[in-house]
This record gives C-alpha cells, structure tokens and sequence, in this order.
C-alpha cells in the first residue's frame, strides 16, 4: 500500500518543483478533408476537428483536477496543411483561408496550439507545397493560435536546399508581418530535418502520414524534479548522478504514462506516444540550464556543457523509456532559449552564444529553439544557420529544428518579450560573414552515406 | 474498491480529523486507513479511503475538501491513488 512519504514526495514535486504534464495533444487525420473547392476543405476540416476534439479541454480539466497534476496545455495536431489543401488551393492566400478555419477551431475548442500548419519536402517541393510556404507570413500574422512548421531533409533523402533558401526569406517575412508584436509569428514557425510523425510539441507538431485517424500523445516535463533530485547528490560520482536522473525521469514519465491512458480512455481515442523530453519554461525552478548547473557547469555554455547535457539527455531516455509502453515524438531535453531562465542568464552574461548552442544541439532535443537575432540580419544568414542545423539532424541521425527569431527594428542589446510560455530574451549576436554564394546554388544536398561513420 | 488519497498539510489545530471525517461520512466515503507525521514543523496527514459509494462527480468531492481546508486553514488535496501508484510501484 502507498505510504504517507511516497504520497508527500509527489505532491512536493507537483507544488514546489513544478511538476506537470506539458501538454496532450490530439493528432487528427485530415487527408479525408480534401475536396474540390477551398469552401468545402474548410467546413470539412472544422467539422472533423471539432468533431473529434470536442471534449478534450473539458476532459484534460477533470483529469487534472482527479488526479491533482496540472495540465498545462490542450493541444491538436493536424496532417500538414500543404496535402490537404493541394487539390483545392489555387493559391497562396487560399491556404491562408484554411490557417484561418484552423485557428478559429482551435479558438472555440479552448487548445492554445494547433499545428500543422506544415509541408514536409525533404526532398523536392510540390506546387503545393511551395504555395503552403509563401503562404507563412500572411497566416501566421492572421491567426493567433497556428503553429507552422516545414521540414526541409532527412537523413534518408539528403537536404533540399531550395527550400532551405526559401525558408530564410519566410522567415524574414513573417518577421516583418508581425514586427508590431516583435516578429511573434517566427516564434511558432519552425524549419526542422527528421520531423517525428508523432510529436506532441509546438511548433513542430504535426499529424503524420504513417498515424491513425486519431491519436493522443503526451508531452511529459519536469526539469524542476531532475534539478531538486540532483541537489541531495552534490558532489557524488558519475554512477550516482546517472542513477538519480533514471530514477527521477521514471517517476515523471509514469505520470505521463497514467494521464495519456486516462485521456486515451475518456475520450474514446487510441493512445499514441509519451514524449519524454525536458521542457523548460520561464517559469523560476523549471529550468534545464539549471540542471546543466546543478550537474557543475558554472553556465550553461561554458565548457563541459555539451558533455553535461548529452548524458542528462541520455538518462532522461533510459529512465522514461521503462517507464512508458509507447516513446516517440522528440523526446530529449530541449534548450530553448527564451523559454528558459537559466539560458536568457546565460545568453545575457556572454556564456552562451549561438555557436555553443549549435554543438549543444548535436547531443540533444531539438534544435536551435526561441533564439531571438538582430532585425538586420540577412535571410541568405538565417538559411546558413538552417542549413548547419539540418546538416546536424541528417548526418545523425536525429531531428533538429530552427526556431529563430530576427526581431524587426532590434539589435544586439535589445531585448525581445514574447510573453507566456514562449518567455523574453536577450537579442544574440550572429556570425556576420555572409554564405550567399552557397545559398544561391540551387538543388540539394545528397543523401549521405549510411557506413563508415566517423 | 475506488480508492482514494486524501492530504491534510498545514498547521496542527484542534478537530481537523473530525471535520474531514464528519465530511466523508456524510458522503458514504469509508476511510481505509489514516497516517499521520510532522513534516518540517507541518502536520501532515493521509487518509486513504474508498469512494466507491459516492454518489456526485469525484470533482465536487475535491472542491469541497479544498474549500473545508481553506476553513480550517490547512491545505487538503484529494487525488486518485493511481497517481502514487503508478509513481512508485512497478
């Protein structure tokens, strides 16, 4: 039977150390949308979302209040945009229509995020696709609760490098649509390599082709719990700070792994995947530079911090994956910057910049994530900066992302308030050489190679 | 069985047992078991009982246990208990 400290341990972890469920997300198919004229994928589309998700504020509500864990955000995610639109839009602003349809379903459901609002064109762009695209800025300057992602290679097809260019220039432009609320829009707009069909996460979430009709996925976190746990093994060894993570990870997942079975339960919708990343907020104590602290770097950035964060992430693998029938999505810590008061300190005092961020990206979730940059800087630059980051993802394997922010009318010095959880930051310095001569080259970049790995 | 974990945290006062008690009873709730420690200087308290004989929405039950905490000055949660089992049981 549970005894009285196992009942006071999890409640502190819940009231003190900012335990909770980040999010749970429902994927939802939209390809049976599709239809001849925009008129009708729009009204097809808001019937099915609404449909299917109906209950979910409601039912997370309930759950969270039985069970006494909060449930931070309802989210939904849907297939991307640029397959369901194809056979109707004509054009860029038609696809902006059905961005519109989407966040007034998501608007009347009570969910702060839908995405997939998203083209997946690792290897070559459709006129689909490229409409979806071009379509970015307007949307995301329209709607308020959209999330967009576009994946732009895989380590199966190599780098699609028009996109890539073209992704700098959307970037920009969404910038500048939204420049009077500082360039929000780039904030849930995100260029990734080897998205996950299944990720709970904004902005990156979308339904993939290879789910089900319906699917619940949730986003488990906990950076507070790791970073107390590891507070009581100050200055043991390897084994011991290894052990407690597994430990700490197991329990957080376990509560993930019980609210994705009641939710799959209540609302009659097969459960698809736990996500065990580490996701931060601003919020003080829920911080992942704060681990990387506790662990003994004195700045998340400075040396040992790569080191630092691939075993964390490690762990926090090897501790969830026992403790959930069904990992997928992104699962790893994430190292967004703005959502994380640990990291803007660290941005602020100079420790970290977006180089070191680069090399952290190579060891764990997700990416090059809220990096706010000066106005001024050049779209051929932020496709460099894409480029680097999906040649991370494809050479290893894994999922890296872009959510960079070059804030209309700021510079180095300034600062950025996005509010929420999407948090402030520091504007970051970046490389001020230019790379237009390797963007301009069209095409893409080849498949690699599967052996000889170093 | 439907059971259920109930927490009284706060500072000791004369009746809290009786009061969350009265409470259960007066909604059919049978108490399993009751601990109690000193945690920090604060009274802690659980109570695990069965809440298979409840008849309202198990929500209304934690509204109603949080505002009878907020009378006695103490705070009482009312959680399912596969929350700490699934947490600390494999």
């Amino acid at each position: 039977m549970i005894n009285i400290n196992e009942v006071i341990e999890t409640n502190k972890m819940i009231e003190e150390e900012n335990l909770d469920v980040r999010t749970i997300t429902i994927g939802i198919n939209l390809l049976d949308c599709a239809a001849a004229s925009v008129d009708d994928v729009c009204r097809n589309i808001y019937e099915k979302i609404t449909g299917i998700a109906g209950k979910l504020s409601s039912t997370a509500d309930n759950i969270s209040a039985e069970f006494g864990i909060p449930i931070v955000n309802k989210r939904i995610s849907v297939t991307p945009i640029s397959l369901v639109g194809a056979s109707s839009c004509k054009s860029p602003e038609d696809f902006v229509r059905i961005a519109m349809t989407l966040d007034k379903a998501a608007g009347n459901l009570g969910v702060n995020f839908l995405g997939g609002y998203s083209a997946v064109v690792s290897k070559g762009m459709t006129h689909s696709d490229r409409m979806l695209i071009e379509s970015i800025p307007e949307a995301m300057a329209v709607t308020e609760r959209i999330c967009s992602s576009v994946n732009v290679g895989s380590t199966k097809t190599g780098i699609d490098m028009d996109a890539v260019r073209l992704m700098g220039q959307i970037v920009k432009e969404t910038a500048s649509r939204t420049a009077d609320r500082d360039s929000l829009g780039c904030a849930k707009l995100v260029v990734l390599c080897n998205a996950p069909d299944d990720n709970p996460f904004m902005a990156g979430a979308f339904h993939g082709i290879t789910e089900s009709d319906a699917v619940i996925n949730v986003g488990v976190s906990g950076p507070g719990v790791v970073k107390h746990a590891l507070e009581k093994v100050r200055g043991e060894n390897f084994e011991v700070l290894c052990e407690t993570i597994k430990k700490t990870a197991f329990k957080i997942t376990r509560v993930g792994q019980l609210v994705a079975q009641e939710a799959s339960r209540r609302l009659g919708i097969p459960f698809g995947i736990i996500d065990l990343s580490l996701a931060p907020t601003p919020a003080i104590g829920d911080s992942v530079a704060d681990i990387l602290h506790e662990i003994g770097v004195e700045k998340a950035g400075a040396p040992g911090t790569t080191a630092a964060l691939a075993m964390l992430n490690d762990q926090v693998k090897k501790g969830g994956v026992m403790a959930s029938s069904y990992v997928g999505g992104l699962s790893g810590a994430f190292i967004p910057v703005s959502e994380d008061q640990g990291m803007i300190d660290a941005a602020e005092c100079g420790a970290l910049t977006i180089e070191k961020l680069e090399a952290m990206t190579c060891v764990c979730s997700v990416g090059l994530d809220m990096i706010a940059i000066p106005g001024d800087t050049p779209a051929a630059t932020i496709s460099g900066i894409i480029a680097d980051e999906a040649a991370i993802g494809m050479i290893n394997q894994k999922t890296t992302a872009v959510r960079i922010i070059p804030v209309a009318g700021k510079g180095v010095g300034d600062t950025v308030e996005f509010g929420g959880l999407l948090g402030h930051a520091p504007i970051m310095p970046v490389n001020r050489y230019g790379c237009d001569d390797f963007i301009n080259r069209t095409g893409r970049i080849p498949a690699p190679i599967h052996s000889f790995k170093n | 069985m439907n059971r259920t974990i109930i927490t009284v945290v706060g500072k000791d006062t004369v009746g809290i047992i009786a009061k969350v008690c009265t409470y259960l009873a007066e909604k059919g709730i049978n108490i399993l078991d009751i601990t109690q420690t000193i945690v920090q200087g604060y009274f802690n308290m659980m109570m695990i009982v069965d809440t298979s004989g409840l008849k309202e929405e198990f929500t209304s039950l934690v509204t109603d246990l949080d505002v009878i905490g907020m009378g006695l000055g103490v705070q009482i949660k009312c959680q399912r208990e596969e929350i700490f089992d699934k947490m600390h049981r494999i």
